[in-house]
């Protein structure tokens, strides 16, 4: 089979091409450490969320030092708690299911985002630094009231996380 | 000479049976162009908050409208229309038999009509049915089963459109036992071996999951489950639309240009490698899932990476072959030859400039692919930015501009305009650039993809590429312009079926300056390849699927069924039954003392 000698350079361009595509995914993975959503959480009953210990009542709890538990609920049309409040300069994680059909959740303008299907757990581990008011977005079409679905994730000083967490609202 | 031109026989008249099924393919595909664009030019404007003619909850009625239209059955019976002309063409011998070619036809058609049916009874409350789940029909969002049953029909006629054709080759090769196989029968006998593999997983998932559910028979269904054998339809099915627009590009586009394709051997490996890793890279769709190892979605992240060569590989070739047209031409010079090219022509600008835009939207795909930085577009507008540069521009302006050339040879009528035709495929390439571009900056801001009102009452989008408002008018311009394009390529072709008939439309191809001869002979022994490809899917399918199963069972976790179509129904029968129970209640407590 005759192949031009510009054909055999592109070719192996081409390669050369993806394998530095494949090489900036695994450095993205093992340098900065951008693990994806998997299957590290256990399936959970959808219909059963009201008995859930994590998700009957969605809340933000401390795990660690500046480490904190998101536990959402995403729902048509909304999410639970609303706003979640997460202490700035911390680590948070967000464990996210849904209690009807598929949603996304997307903390706009980072790249805090999933997709939370019922019977699955979403867990995404983010940084969070300086205070802000983030808009929370469903991302997946969900039903005639989709575009509706917004909720707010905001970052609060740690003496206001506390003041907040204290007083028993742990919103 | 000329009258040895004028003599020469067109396709239609040599095959006039066939020519009238590729005809009747072509019309039912611009039927869905038609509908799939009138929905897209409301969507548009009701998605940038220029005009709102519609409720925003009917929005979703006709997102999944121009999805199932456009993505399904503009592109599938073009591609049906377009592969029984070419394996017609290229073997040089009509279908083995035309009832079996019209019975697959008006299977399609039956199916289109039923799922069709089922999405536009959205619209009027008049008729209990509704099939508002969007292209993606993702379960627990539940769609009539008239939905479900037309996509099941659809995709069987489809398959035996398959049959058709390697009957016919085979037809051929008994009395042709030493020859190579055609090059563009060879291109869709490997297309429609991808396509078997993977239709099957979402003809599966519909008959053994989604229309037993949707009736009544069984409880529940996986969401996870029925995800995964959408997604491992839902990314070859892109090869299925793409392969028709490659076969143009490799064998007309060349000829267009004044030249001829430069290597028979590299087209056909390039189509070989999309039978082998158009499907086992599905699960890159599902990056942002829950309930799927990372590990899986790395092994589908770097088989999509190799899936960029074939592509790649494309490009070389048609430039190349575009080139030697352009120095035949007499065109010289680096880039000097570009002028020597007939810009003039229709079928040749649109090609050309829906291969510009397949290279543009080649970049956005490598950045989706890119499993790390999906996070940052996933969902968002980023997406719909880059199909429409794909299926919308690669794909969509390559079948408008090869109608251009092959509606004469086959049908006997010019062309009404070749000018308006002209116009029609630029003003589509300007369309694109303008809304693909701002739903691209758009979706790196966040601004989510399937909405009817991406504006919100809590948050603004940070400004960066130009704000929010601002892209909001780039893509509605593009948006309209995009549909005054259909409406000028409808419109030509209709006046161009009310031309009289006239001969000497007739159009050869040209062979490959590298020929098959040049090309293994085991290229064409299909089974291996066949056995190739099902083996790597089994490898990148089975341990997933069995994983899925495994964890939440065959029919999933316990997750309700959330109907977007019987809701009127109960609400109905709720209705009746309230003043009974009423009834029954009050003659009770009439009763008891």
């Amino acid at each position: 089979m005759h192949i031009h000698a510009y054909e055999k350079l592109w070719l192996a361009a081409s390669i050369l091409l993806i394998l530095l595509l494949i090489g900036s995914v695994t450095y993205g993975a093992v340098g900065p450490g951008v693990a994806m959503v998997a299957d590290s959480e256990q399936p959970i009953d959808a219909g059963g969320l009201d008995e859930d210990e994590r998700f009957s009542e969605p809340r933000v709890e401390q795990v660690g030092e500046n480490e904190y538990a998101a536990y959402v609920v995403a729902y048509q049309f909304g999410f639970e708690p609303s706003p979640i409040v997460v202490p700035e300069d911390s680590t948070v994680t967000f464990y996210v299911t849904s209690r009807d059909v598929i949603h996304g959740f997307e903390v706009v303008g980072t790249n805090a985002n999933t997709m939370v299907v019922p019977g699955e757990v979403s867990e995404i581990t983010v940084e969070i630094d300086g205070s802000q008011e983030y808009g929370l977005l469903c991302n997946e079409y969900c039903g005639a009231g989709h575009h509706a679905m917004e909720g707010k994730v905001n970052v609060v000083s740690q003496e206001e996380f506390e003041e907040r967490n204290s007083g028993g609202d742990d919103a | 000479m000329s009258e040895a031109l004028e003599t020469e026989r067109s396709f239609v008249d040599k095959f006039p049976e066939e020519a009238r099924v590729v005809r009747a393919a072509l019309l039912s595909s611009f039927l869905a162009l038609v509908l799939g664009a009138i929905f897209g030019i409301i969507q548009t404007l009701h998605r940038t908050d220029v005009v709102r003619i519609i409720p925003s909850t009917d929005y979703y009625t006709l997102l999944t409208a121009h999805g199932v239209f456009l993505a399904i059955s503009f592109t599938t019976f073009f591609l049906v229309g377009l592969f029984t002309w070419a394996v017609t063409r290229s073997l040089d011998r009509p279908l083995v038999n035309i009832r079996i070619t019209w019975t697959w036809y008006t299977i399609m058609a039956v199916g289109m009509t039923m799922t069709g049916v089922s999405i536009l009874a959205g619209f009027t409350d008049a008729i209990d049915m509704s099939a508002d789940v969007l292209f993606t029909f993702y379960a627990p969002l539940q769609a009539h089963p008239l939905f479900y049953a037309g996509l099941a029909v659809f995709i069987v006629g489809s398959w035996i459109a398959g049959v058709d054709w390697f009957r016919t080759w085979l037809a051929w090769k008994r009395d042709h036992p030493d020859e190579r196989i055609p090059l563009q029968t060879f291109m869709v006998l490997t297309t429609m071996a991808m396509w078997y593999i993977a239709s099957s997983a979402v003809a599966a998932s519909v008959l053994i999951f989604l229309l037993p559910w949707s009736l009544g028979f069984i409880d529940q269904v996986s969401p996870t489950l029925t995800r995964t054998l959408f997604w491992f339809f839902g990314h070859p099915v892109v090869y299925f639309w793409l392969m028709p627009a490659y076969l143009l590009w490799y064998t007309v586009l060349p000829k267009l240009a004044g030249g001829r394709l430069f290597s028979d051997p590299l087209a056909r490996v390039v189509f070989v490698l999309f039978l082998l890793l158009s499907t086992p890279v599905g699960i890159h769709h599902q990056y942002l899932d829950p309930g799927i190892a990372e590990g899986f979605k790395f092994i589908s992240m770097t088989n999509t990476m190799f899936l960029l060569l074939p592509s790649l590989l494309t490009a070389f070739t048609v430039v190349a072959s575009v080139e030697y047209g352009a120095r035949q031409r007499g065109g010289t010079g680096l880039l000097g030859w570009l002028t020597d090219l007939p810009w003039r022509k229709p079928e040749f600008t649109g090609m050309m400039l829906a291969g510009l835009m397949f290279a543009a939207g080649g970049f956005s795909g490598m950045v989706n692919a890119g499993m790390n930085i999906n996070y940052m577009i996933h969902n968002t507008i980023w997406v719909p930015g880059h199909f429409h540069l794909t299926v919308g521009t690669a794909v969509a302006l390559t079948f408008m501009a090869a109608t251009y050339w092959i509606w004469p040879q086959i049908s006997n009528k010019p062309i009404y305009s070749r000018s308006i035709g002209l116009f029609q495929v630029v003003l589509w390439f300007i369309g694109m650039a303008l809304m693909s571009n701002a739903m691209h900056a758009q979706g790196i801001m966040g601004v989510p993809r399937r909405t009817a009102e991406p504006e919100y009452s809590g948050f603004d989008y940070p400004a960066m590429f130009g704000g929010f408002e601002e892209l909001n008018i780039q893509i509605a311009i593009g948006g309209t312009l995009l549909f005054v394009s259909t409406v000028l390529f409808i419109s030509n072709l209709v006046l161009t079926m009310g031309n009289p008939k006239v001969s000497g439309l007739a159009e050869s191809l040209p062979p490959a300056l590298s020929g098959p001869d040049d090309a293994p002979r085991v290229l064409d022994n299909l089974g291996l390849w066949v056995g190739i490809a099902l083996t790597l899917v089994v490898l990148a399918y089975a341990l997933p699927l069995a994983a899925i199963i495994n964890r939440g069972g065959l029919l999933g976790p316990g997750v309700g069924t959330y109907p977007v179509w019987v809701a009127p129904v109960l609400d109905a029968l709720a209705g009746a039954v309230t003043p009974l129970v009423g009834e029954v209640a009050g003659s009770l407590v009439g009763v008891t003392p």
